[in-house]
């Protein structure tokens, strides 16, 4: 049993560290409020190449493994949970196209999209469909040599950034199991008939957005149809959802690291009956609570990342995902209580990993949805505990 | 245009630092180690100078075998190779001993331009450019906020507490750098991952000719005889207000030079 990190995967956390130390922890408060992009931070990633974290090296990727995939996720999600969402979705898709395209589909994309010349997204999610992905209502009819696709994708992060933006749409609308009709469309940016229609307004995961998309009779190239044979679409996406809980998972350890961090800091400096706060053991429970199923969470993502390297890991990451993402929100819960009225306000950090939290409940496959998955596994006697 | 960068590991600045009891030299086993701050202005600065005129970067390390993990990081920023004089002989070297090996290192290198930190962290004694530009024979540029380079010559903006200075240079010369000069790279993942693979050389004192006995403590031409802590602050100076505080609080500026 070896629970540390080898020599690599400690320089990448100490250069991740001290960028998120210095790049993105002063300004994240005021530019998310301020509802600013972050171009500049986005300028910092493209450096240290982190765009190239799912790209296999051949197109001037990284390759990495998916430890230090979570470790990137835990890191930027401790400075600011939007931003790992610059990086998410993005990865996934790299990841997906690395897998499943065609090898002049990687060429033409996976090298700029490694150095984040060109970004990317994932567009699943519909106004009637997101659980439900199957019952989507995109549709892509063949005309010559393009596809004629009309539908709406809701939620779409970096869709405004995004080139191309892979959506999943139905080939054979009428196929069943409906799954046998899908696809994933390469679909790139100014394509007539695409448009990000608007950016639809949300509690948190600022910095970067997530838009409704209009798909209106675009025509998008027969060579953008993903690995080049229809039907796949499902298949193709699904097999990015473990590497996507593991994502999850860690930006919901950094979340919860970062609850801790302010609480711990608060609970010293500030003073009531001629005392610090963390004096007090009322507080020091919350302290001693946090950190203890912090550190149980942060096990639990880097045991669902081993998993992952190892193999099949279905059932592994969907507790990962679960149970770290409700850490999470009660990390930042209870740091609020720490910081008392002022957890409340604007000015203080604490708010923010609030608004922030709530959402890894519900993206990648919501907890309820995963419980599912897991019991699915445990009863089929896939996965097994103990 | 080939480019030497002297890279030192120094206990780290951030923790508490101590001298060894037994022979007063600086405790370099109790800290972490770092490379030396300064050094990575240096290192960014070759590396700036790389990508504007080609050529290679080179680092130039002497210390002990824990230092290769410096190395290794400081490779992550870009540098193309590296040379370690590693030797039991070395450690307790005073300056001059240190410039020799150095010299004698950098003279089977032969750089154009030879870019180290304006001081270590550590020692702080600020002459091993001097010394190593003595021994070799060419120029020393020190304390620079800006450096260029033109066909076979050097020009600095030597730092200076007033402002600054222009001078300039033939090269080879070698050239010492303020942490105004530039902003270092953070090392890219890519960087990190190559860094493995880049060929670090080690030297001993023979390959460079030297004996082991005009090195370390052996060969020392100072020594530190005593160290003792530095006494804890004491209370200042309080000026309380009868009317004149403001006249006063100046009057205690002033007398200590701070207006
Ligand atoms: C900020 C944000 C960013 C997003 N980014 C993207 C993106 O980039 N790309 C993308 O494609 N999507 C994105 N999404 C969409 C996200 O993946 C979906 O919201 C999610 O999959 C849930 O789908 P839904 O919202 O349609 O909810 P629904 O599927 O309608 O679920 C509603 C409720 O019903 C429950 N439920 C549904 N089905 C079942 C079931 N079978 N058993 C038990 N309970 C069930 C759910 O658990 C939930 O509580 C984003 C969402 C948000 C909020």
């Amino acid at each position: 049993m070896d629970f540390t990190f080898d020599e690599e995967q400690r320089e990448f956390r100490a250069v991740l560290r001290s960028f998120v130390d210095r790049e993105i922890v002063p300004v994240a408060r005021e530019w998310e409020q301020e509802g600013r992009y972050p171009t500049q931070i986005v300028a910092g990633l493209k450096r240290l190449g982190l765009f190239g974290i799912t790209v296999p090296e051949e197109y001037g990727g990284l390759d990495l493994g998916p430890v230090p995939f979570a470790l990137v996720f835990e890191e930027l999600a401790r400075g600011w949970m939007g931003i790992a969402g610059i990086l998410g979705s993005h990865s996934l898709s790299c990841r997906m196209i690395a897998q499943h395209g065609t090898a002049e589909q990687k060429q033409r994309y996976l090298p700029a999209l490694a150095t984040g010349e060109r970004r990317t997204g994932i567009g699943l999610t519909e106004p009637d469909a997101g659980t439900d992905l199957q019952g989507i209502r995109t549709t892509a009819r063949r005309d010559g040599d393009h596809y004629i696709v009309t539908g709406t994708k809701m939620w779409i992060t970096n869709a405004r950034h995004a080139d191309p933006l892979p959506c999943l749409v139905k080939t054979d609308p009428h196929a069943t199991p409906a799954h046998r009709g899908m696809s994933v469309l390469l679909v790139d940016a100014g394509t007539p008939g695409f448009t990000v229609t608007k950016d639809i307004p949300k509690l948190g995961y600022k910095g970067t957005e997530s838009c409704e998309v209009v798909l209106d009779d675009a025509r998008v190239p027969v060579e953008n149809l993903l690995g080049g044979a229809e039907g796949r679409g499902m298949q193709q996406v699904l097999s990015a959802l473990e590497w996507g809980r593991v994502n999850i998972a860690a930006r919901s350890v950094g979340i919860a690291q970062r609850a801790y961090d302010e609480a711990l800091a608060y609970s010293r400096q500030r003073m009531a009956f001629n005392r610090p706060i963390s004096d007090f053991q009322a507080v020091q429970l919350k302290l001693a609570s946090v950190a203890t199923t912090l550190q149980a969470a942060r096990l639990m993502a880097y045991w669902a990342a081993d998993a992952v390297a190892r193999g099949r890991a279905d059932a592994e990451t969907g507790m990962a995902k679960i149970f770290c993402s409700e850490v999470a929100l009660e990390a930042a819960i209870e740091a609020m209580k720490v910081h008392g009225g002022y957890g409340y306000s604007t000015e203080y950090e604490v708010e923010r990993l609030y608004r922030d939290a709530i959402l890894m409940s519900i993206g990648e496959g919501t907890n309820d949805v995963l419980r599912t998955v897991v019991a699915k596994s445990l009863v089929r006697g896939q996965a097994r505990v103990g | 245009m080939k480019i030497v960068v002297l890279v030192k590991q120094v206990p780290d600045s951030g923790v508490e630092r101590t001298l060894r009891v037994d022979d007063n030299t600086v405790d370099r086993g109790s800290a972490g180690n770092v490379i030396n701050e300064m050094d990575e202005y240096a290192i960014e600065e070759a590396l700036r100078l790389r990508e504007a005129h080609g050529g290679e970067v080179t680092l130039l390390t002497m210390g002990p075998e824990k230092a290769a993990e410096s190395i290794r990081k400081a490779l992550s920023m870009g540098p193309d190779g590296a040379v370690h004089v590693l030797d039991d002989a070395l450690p307790g070297s005073c300056a001059p001993a240190t410039s020799k090996v150095l010299a004698a290192a950098l003279t089977t290198l032969e750089p154009d331009l030879v870019l180290c930190g304006s001081e270590s962290t550590d020692g702080r004694v600020q002459v091993i450019p001097h010394m190593l530009a003595e021994r070799l024979g060419i120029a020393a540029l020190t304390g620079a906020r800006k450096l260029t380079v033109d066909a076979d010559a050097v020009t600095i903006e030597r730092q200076t507490e007033e402002g600054y200075e222009v001078i300039r240079a033939a090269t080879p010369a070698i050239v010492s750098v303020w942490d105004t000069i530039n902003e270092p790279r953070y090392p890219s993942f890519k960087g990190i991952k190559a860094a493995k693979k880049k060929p670090v050389r080690t030297l001993s004192l023979a390959d460079l000719g030297i004996a082991a006995d005009e090195v370390g403590t052996a060969g020392a031409t100072s020594e530190v005889v005593s160290h003792s802590r530095r006494p804890p602050r004491s209370g200042g100076a309080k000026i309380t207000d009868e009317g004149d505080g403001g006249v006063r609080l100046v009057e205690f500026l002033a007398t200590e030079k701070f207006v």
